[in-house]
């Protein structure tokens, strides 16, 4: 004892003491990796029920962010038409959404959640914030049929701004829009504006319809011709306002009986 | 009774076709779920009342659209005249006797489609009509011709179990 707290066995203690820290650590660490393996099947079970939980959330919060930018699309377009009402106080609106289109591939309808209960009635002008898209052809109580500009039926009067003509604009099968009966003293370029005339009051007048993209004018016909690229995307219309203060002129009875 | 189950399915091949499939375009064309639809029910054995099914039908989707009502009443009772032609004479490849109603019958509502929209004085070029329109329909038509039989050929052995030939 005197010997040892002389400081007399400190090589000894120490060489000792380092052999059973070595074993201790090798026992340790043996013992660790011994448990890790043992343990590492409820591990995984624990891990694939976290993921699965993780996976759950994943999917909730990627329907929330789905159904978000719906929203953002929809307050988008419901502030662009709130902005176009803002621009044209004259006129009453009421906006209705686009519910289904029409079952003939060869006319070019809407179905829109509005009808007669909310004041809509036949030939009232539909638009939407970017121009105008066609009038209403049929009403029920709760919804009505709109009959797009671009249907093979439909004609407007309209106007080219810079040109200061009248023209008429009639739709196609395919969708295509044509500016018809325009004099061949014309100067029509490419990119001149198209809007609603009035005449023929089937429309409101200065209504946006689409820009020149093509003019067709040979020496030889009475009238030159012009292809109208629409402002509105007609594959995506969603929602729609109904101008409700505009009275068609119905010119049916001042046409004589044959 | 059973006949009421015509009510639900085709309220609900209209709403579809209204709202779902007159969107999805290949060129200018679009399929047309009711007259598959009918075509399909058409061929089912035993199955009854098919008439009526083509004129509540053509009447509904007359209701909905632009064109007359004419039309579709009338093409759709074709699509079933076809369909017992069909069932006659390829009665042993159903799936044959489908596809030929559907490629004919798209033809037939087709023609009969551009024929009252062009009487009726609307401007309709018919190489448009035809190139854009029809063909790209038929091949539509077509593409939905199986999913749609073997639906309608479940509904049909479960509205009709009794009548099932092997």
């Amino acid at each position: 004892m005197a010997l040892a707290l002389g400081g007399y066995f400190s090589s000894a203690s120490n060489v000792f003491t380092g052999s059973l820290v070595s074993l201790q650590t090798w026992f340790s660490a043996r013992f660790v990796a011994v448990q890790d393996f043992l343990t590492s099947p409820r591990d995984i079970a624990s891990l694939r029920q976290r993921n699965a939980e993780l996976e759950g959330d994943v999917a909730e919060l990627q329907a929330q962010v789905i159904q978000l930018q719906q929203e953002v699309g929809e307050t988008q377009i419901l502030a662009g038409l709130v902005d176009f009402i803002r621009v044209r106080p004259e006129n009453s609106y009421r906006a209705a959404a686009v519910i289904g289109l029409d079952p003939s591939p060869f006319l070019h309808y809407v179905i829109v959640n509005r009808g007669s209960n909310d004041g809509i009635l036949r030939g009232m002008p539909v638009v939407t914030n970017q121009g105008l898209i066609g009038r209403v052809d049929a009403v029920i109580a709760d919804a009505a049929r709109v009959q797009l500009i671009t249907d093979p039926a439909s004609s407007v009067n309209v106007r080219l701004q810079n040109a200061e003509t009248e023209a008429s604009l009639v739709g196609s099968v395919t969708g295509e829009l044509t500016l018809e009966l325009i004099p061949q003293d014309i100067d029509i370029q490419q990119g001149d504006l198209v809007l609603t005339s009035g005449l023929g009051g089937g429309y409101p007048p200065d209504l946006i319809v689409g820009q020149v993209v093509n003019v067709r004018s040979r020496d030889f016909d009475l009238f030159q011709q012009a292809t109208v690229q629409p402002v509105v995307d007609f594959n995506r219309l969603e929602i729609v306002l109904v101008i409700i203060n505009f009275k068609p002129v119905d010119f049916a009875p001042l046409i004589p009986a044959p | 009774m059973r006949n009421l189950i015509a009510v639900p399915v085709i309220l609900l091949t209209v709403i579809l076709q209204s709202a779902v499939f007159s969107r999805v375009y290949l060129l200018s064309g679009i399929a047309d779920l009711p007259l598959v639809m009918l075509a399909a029910w058409s061929l089912q054995e035993g199955v009854d009342s098919t008439w009526h099914w083509a004129i509540a039908t053509g009447l509904l989707v007359g209701f909905i659209s632009g064109i007359s009502w004419i039309v579709p009443v009338a093409g759709y009772l074709m699509i079933v005249a076809l369909a017992y032609l069909f069932q006659q004479r390829v009665w042993q490849a159903p799936l044959l006797a489908m596809f030929s109603i559907t490629f004919f019958g798209t033809i037939i509502v087709s023609f009969m489609s551009i024929a009252v929209i062009r009487f009726s004085g609307v401007e309709l070029p018919l190489s448009d009509a035809l190139g854009l329109v029809m063909l790209p329909g038929v091949l539509l038509n077509m593409l939905i011709a199986i999913p749609v039989y073997t639906v309608m050929r479940d509904l049909a052995r479960w509205m009709y179990p009794f009548q099932e030939v092997e």
